[in-house]
């Protein structure tokens, strides 16, 4: 079952894996065998393979680099997911996973040739070479899909559900690791809540003290982005959690950074911090007889951590011309360990296929840190890279931190920062033992600045003098294989000179056409020495040069994770159930539910349609418009403001009378209407449409506040129920249910009165919108089903019918009646719209009236005006179009239906000003395009004196 | 997401909250000439700079003025519209 070349050490003091429990796995269907603890890249690497992945590119082969999480080639996916990450995944019982982006496997993959076409496929070869002939690119495209993805998308995978969750705290401190623990801890002592964020599954070995009881620790947590007003995202295996904190100390540590020498990228070279990980965490050999190239003490300790488990060291390469401080490198010598000062790996020489190491070639380096003299082959089984590190500052970037290249440390340190935001640690150049010093002071100051306790007299810069330096420019390139800069996007010293070459010489720049950081890993490994190869390229210093914008994710985030459930906001009228029951057809109108018709059986659409319409106009029909906007409008201003709010007067409407009114904005563009009652001397009842009755209401306090009139404004769209009753028996059936008088002189139309309908207080008013005597019943929503049964009821023995808002649309269309945003569009003005009698110019002010002089002095250019059709010609849709004889635009219908009443099918439409005469000729473009000819007609087409409707 | 304070409700994330549009006085429109009226119906400012917004809280109905630096998205203070001169 398991490899004959097993990589597991003998038991490691503080090892995170449990040899106790074997755990079972598959990878690219061969069974192996890991530890609990492991994750599935050391599970692998424990079994002897090496090849965890291919790149994105070029298919090469490629292995454990990091093992920080950001190890973006061994990405896997299998049942257990898509985009599983070796490094950062824990190893479970029964995990089967494949290596992504492979043709045939990652042992043999077919697709690895493409690497030897590199030299025709430099940066910028795919926008340039394949967008010509336009016919071919379908084929270009799923050529390049094939090729390029990483992973496959299982359509049929449905992430479970992931809740949000949400958390509150005085100090968010982001990582759990020396100096993130005294922060976390000194904070917590200050009295300050405290929420610790740790992306690993527990702390590491070099942590000395223990987390405080007082701090809420969290680990498997990614600190994944910073929003606002420090609002963080933390994202673990199972959700996004949002939080709200007053103070954040980063205390996210450093990323080994690589070095750049020929196959860079084989398995076998890593960063000291994989082969720390690899020994100390999982106790696996990273490689047999490394060489350990550095450029500081870390290169020695690590050599001599190898060497005392029994790890032979091939060599130390030295990139300093002499070590200073750190390891004596006498103890390696004396072990028989050589060490090169002044050297360099340029070259690793692979093993067979790529897959592993089999020497590196070194040659000495240059007073200017350039190769020299000729090269020397050293066997060995792996090369651990030491040359510097790089802070994970995406967080304190996103924060609003600057951070600036230290030219002591080779990295960037942090500049200024904003408040309420510290850097604690090796992020801010605190190294080894200076980290948790610094720690203790971020935490304190994060306390003092949320006031728990004074603020420390002066705020000392970390100690950096103990940090870990790296080297200025650890790249070194031969021209004879490729050296990477991006392992993520298999990007090279030499694209990256192109991409200069062809003018890309901004790192934003740059980054956008070469690609380089936008990986999986988000550039953790390639950013830094990208921009110095950036820098040298273009004769800049590292302290001139800038970083890319830093933005969330600093690290993937799982879709599903993100994933919000569906939400879609829907109104239903307090008679929702009774439409539902007549088995009514429901559409949306704005976010509301309502009966489109009542389907009767045997009639298509247009005919029940019809016949709804016919009831109501030889009998009676009920209709629920529930959806319209009530407001309630009282006080002693609630004329004047009435008078500044819409178009018409108010102040002699009689008590018990209602008013139709419009609306306008302030650039004289109808924006609402509605019908204001007068209940009271300074009480109003006043009806918007049904879309707008929030809008209105909210330009309504705006416009309240800023006259600061005495008006009292209460939106009471939810707390009505509204029917409106109407045809020739609407008052017969009304009659047996209402204390109020209906008889035409009691109750004539346009009036407006209260009383009870079926036992329940409502508001009664006459209205005309259908063009029959109608009357709008408005009654407590509690108490409109009753209501409406009662009146179904009592409306039975003269034939009532139900009817939906198409019947409604077109029975208004017969009347002429315009709908607001259906035959008005963003432009129209009252006038265009044969509103302008609602309009008194004459009054000292309203919204828009200015704007309104001011259009009432031109020549309109359009206007809506009524047409008719034959009855046998093909109907046109809403939105068709007017043309002239040369097929140019010159209006649009906005309303169109086939009248029974009227015989013909007509509608409404835009039409320019020199076609408004009755009997006109209009071109309209119909379906397909097909020309019918329309006629100007008189509106309204139905009633014109209005008989019916006084009756 | 960001915090706004509301002069009503107090700090509460900005979700609550709906834009109003910049805050610029009305010219008195019987005194303006027609050209300074479209002017003010239709052209905005868009220069980064201290400006003071309408903004709206949704849950309770409040409309506020805030004076914000579009520039850093600072909001500097908010307050009712009667405080407006």
């Amino acid at each position: 079952m398991s490899s004959p070349q097993e990589r597991r050490l003998p038991p490691q003091p503080g090892e995170w894996v449990d040899r106790s429990r074997p755990i079972s796995f598959r990878f690219e269907g061969r069974r192996y065998r890991g530890l609990h603890g492991d994750t599935v890249s050391s599970a692998l690497l424990a079994a002897g393979v090496s090849v965890l992945g291919r790149s994105f590119k070029y298919h090469r082969p490629r292995g454990v680099f990091s093992l920080t999480g950001a190890d973006a080639n061994v990405m896997l996916h299998g049942p257990a997911g898509t985009n599983v990450r070796g490094d950062e995944t824990a190893l479970t019982e029964g995990l089967d996973l494949r290596a992504v982006n492979t043709l045939g496997g990652v042992r043999r993959d077919l697709l690895s040739f493409l690497g030897r076409l590199s030299a025709f496929t430099p940066v910028g070869f795919y926008y340039k070479a394949l967008h010509t002939p336009r016919a071919l690119f379908p084929l270009y495209e799923r050529l390049l899909r094939r090729l390029a993805g990483l992973g496959r998308v299982r359509a049929e995978h449905r992430a479970p559900p992931s809740p949000k969750d949400y958390a509150f705290c005085d100090v968010l401190v982001v990582g759990a690791g020396p100096a993130g623990v005294t922060a976390a801890n000194a904070a917590a002592a200050c009295g300050a809540e405290v929420l610790l964020a740790e992306s690993g599954e527990r702390l590491d070995g070099c942590v000395r003290e223990p987390i405080g009881s007082g701090v809420d620790c969290r680990f498997g947590t990614t600190c994944a982005g910073v929003y606002a007003d420090l609002w963080v995202a933390l994202v673990d295996g199972r959700r996004l959690t949002k939080v709200r904190t007053r103070s954040l100390v980063v205390a996210a540590g450093c990323e080994d950074q690589p070095a750049v020498f020929a196959n860079n990228d084989l398995p076998g070279v890593m960063l000291g911090e994989a082969a720390r990980r690899l020994m100390e965490r999982y106790a696996v050999r990273p490689a047999d007889q490394p060489v350990v190239l550095t450029a500081g003490s870390e290169g020695y300790r690590l050599a001599d951590a190898m060497r005392g488990r029994g790890i032979g060291v091939a060599a130390v390469v030295d990139l300093r011309a002499e070590a200073s401080g750190g390891m004596p490198c006498g103890d390696l010598e004396a072990a028989g360990i050589p060490v090169f000062n002044a050297h360099t790996v340029v070259e690793a020489v692979p093993a067979p296929g790529k897959a592993g190491v089999r020497a590196a070639r070194i040659r000495a380096l240059d007073a200017g840190g350039r190769p020299t003299g000729a090269a020397r082959t050293i066997d060995c089984g792996g090369i651990v890279v030491c040359v510097g590190r790089s802070p994970r500052d995406g967080v304190l970037r996103q924060a609003g931190g600057a951070m600036v290249y230290d030219e002591r440390l080779h990295r960037h340190v942090p500049d200024a920062l904003p408040d309420g935001v510290f850097a604690a640690g090796s992020v801010a150049g605190a190294d080894g033992e200076a980290a948790a010093a610094d720690g203790r002071r971020a935490g304190r100051a994060a306390a003092a600045w949320l006031g728990l306790v004074p603020a420390d007299a002066p705020k000392e810069p970390p100690d950096r003098d103990a940090a870990e330096s790296g080297h200025p420019y650890p790249v070194f390139a031969e021209p004879h294989a490729k050296a990477f800069v991006d392992l993520d996007e298999d990007l090279t010293v030499d694209d990256l000179a192109h991409a200069v070459q062809e003018g890309y010489d901004d790192v934003e720049l740059l980054k956008r056409y070469a690609t380089v950081g936008m990986g999986p890993s988000q550039g953790k490994h390639a950013n830094l020495n990208a921009a110095r190869v950036l820098a040298r390229l273009t004769g800049r210093s590292m302290g001139d040069s800038r970083l890319t914008t830093a933005r969330p994710f600093t690290s993937p985030v799982p879709m599903g994770h993100l994933a919000g459930r569906g939400f879609t906001p829907v109104q239903r009228t307090p008679v929702h159930d009774r439409h539902e029951r007549l088995g009514a057809e429901m559409m949306y109108a704005g976010t509301w539910l309502r009966p489109a018709r009542y389907p009767r059986p045997g009639l298509d659409r247009e005919s029940c349609i019809d016949a709804e319409a016919r009831d109501v106009r030889s009998r009676v029909g009920l209709i629920d418009v529930g959806t319209l906007g009530k407001l309630e409008i009282s006080g002693a201003d609630a004329v004047p403001f009435l008078e500044r709010i819409y178009t018409g007067r108010f102040a002699k409407l009689r008590v018990g009378m209602t008013r139709y009114a419009v609306m306008c904005d302030e650039s004289g563009v109808v924006v609402d209407d509605g019908v204001i009652g007068r209940l009271a001397a300074e009480r109003f009842y006043v009806s918007t449409t049904s879309s707008g009755a929030d809008q209105v209401y909210r330009e309504m306090q705006r416009w309240a506040a800023v006259w600061r009139l005495d008006v009292t404004l209460v939106n009471a769209t939810g707390s009505y129920g509204a029917f409106n009753i109407a045809g020739p028996y609407a008052r017969q059936v009304l009659a047996g249910l209402t204390d109020v008088d209906l008889s035409a002189g009691g109750f004539p139309y346009l009036g407006i009165r209260e009383g009870t309908v079926a036992g329940a207080p409502a508001r009664l008013s006459r209205v005309g919108f259908v063009g029959e005597l109608g009357y709008e019943v408005h009654v407590p929503a509690g108490r409109a089903a009753g209501v409406w049964d009662e009146l179904l009821r009592a409306g039975e023995p003269h034939g009532i019918v139900p009817f939906g808002v198409e019947a409604q649309r077109l029975l208004r269309l017969e009347k002429g009646h315009l709908i607001v945003s259906q035959d008005t569009d963003g432009l129209t003005d009252p006038f265009e719209a044969h509103l302008g009698w609602a309009v008194k110019l004459d009054k000292p002010f309203f919204v828009g009236k200015r704007s309104l002089e001011i259009i009432a002095g031109k020549e309109p250019r359009r206007r809506l005006v009524g047409f008719e059709l034959p009855p046998d010609a093909p109907v046109p849709l809403e939105n068709h179009l007017i043309v002239d004889d040369s097929r140019e635009i010159v209006g649009r219908v906005t309303s169109v239906g086939r009248s029974g009443a009227v015989g013909r099918t007509i509608g409404l439409a835009y039409v320019p000003e020199s076609a408004t005469a009755v009997g006109s000729r209009l071109r309209v473009k119909g379906e397909g395009g097909a020309i019918v000819s329309a006629r100007v007609a008189a509106t309204p087409f139905f009633d014109p004196e209005g008989v019916r409707l006084r009756s | 997401m960001k915090l706004l304070r509301c002069p009503v409700n107090g700090e509460r994330p900005l979700q609550e909250f709906d834009y109003g549009g910049e805050y610029r006085p009305q010219p008195d429109p019987d005194a303006v000439s027609a050209e300074r009226w479209a002017s003010y119906v239709f052209d905005r400012a868009g220069a980064a700079g201290l400006r003071r917004e309408w903004w709206y809280h949704v849950p309770s109905g409040t409309w506020f003025i805030a004076e914000r630096d579009t520039g850093t998205d600072r909001v500097v203070r908010t307050y009712l519209p009667d405080r407006l001169t």
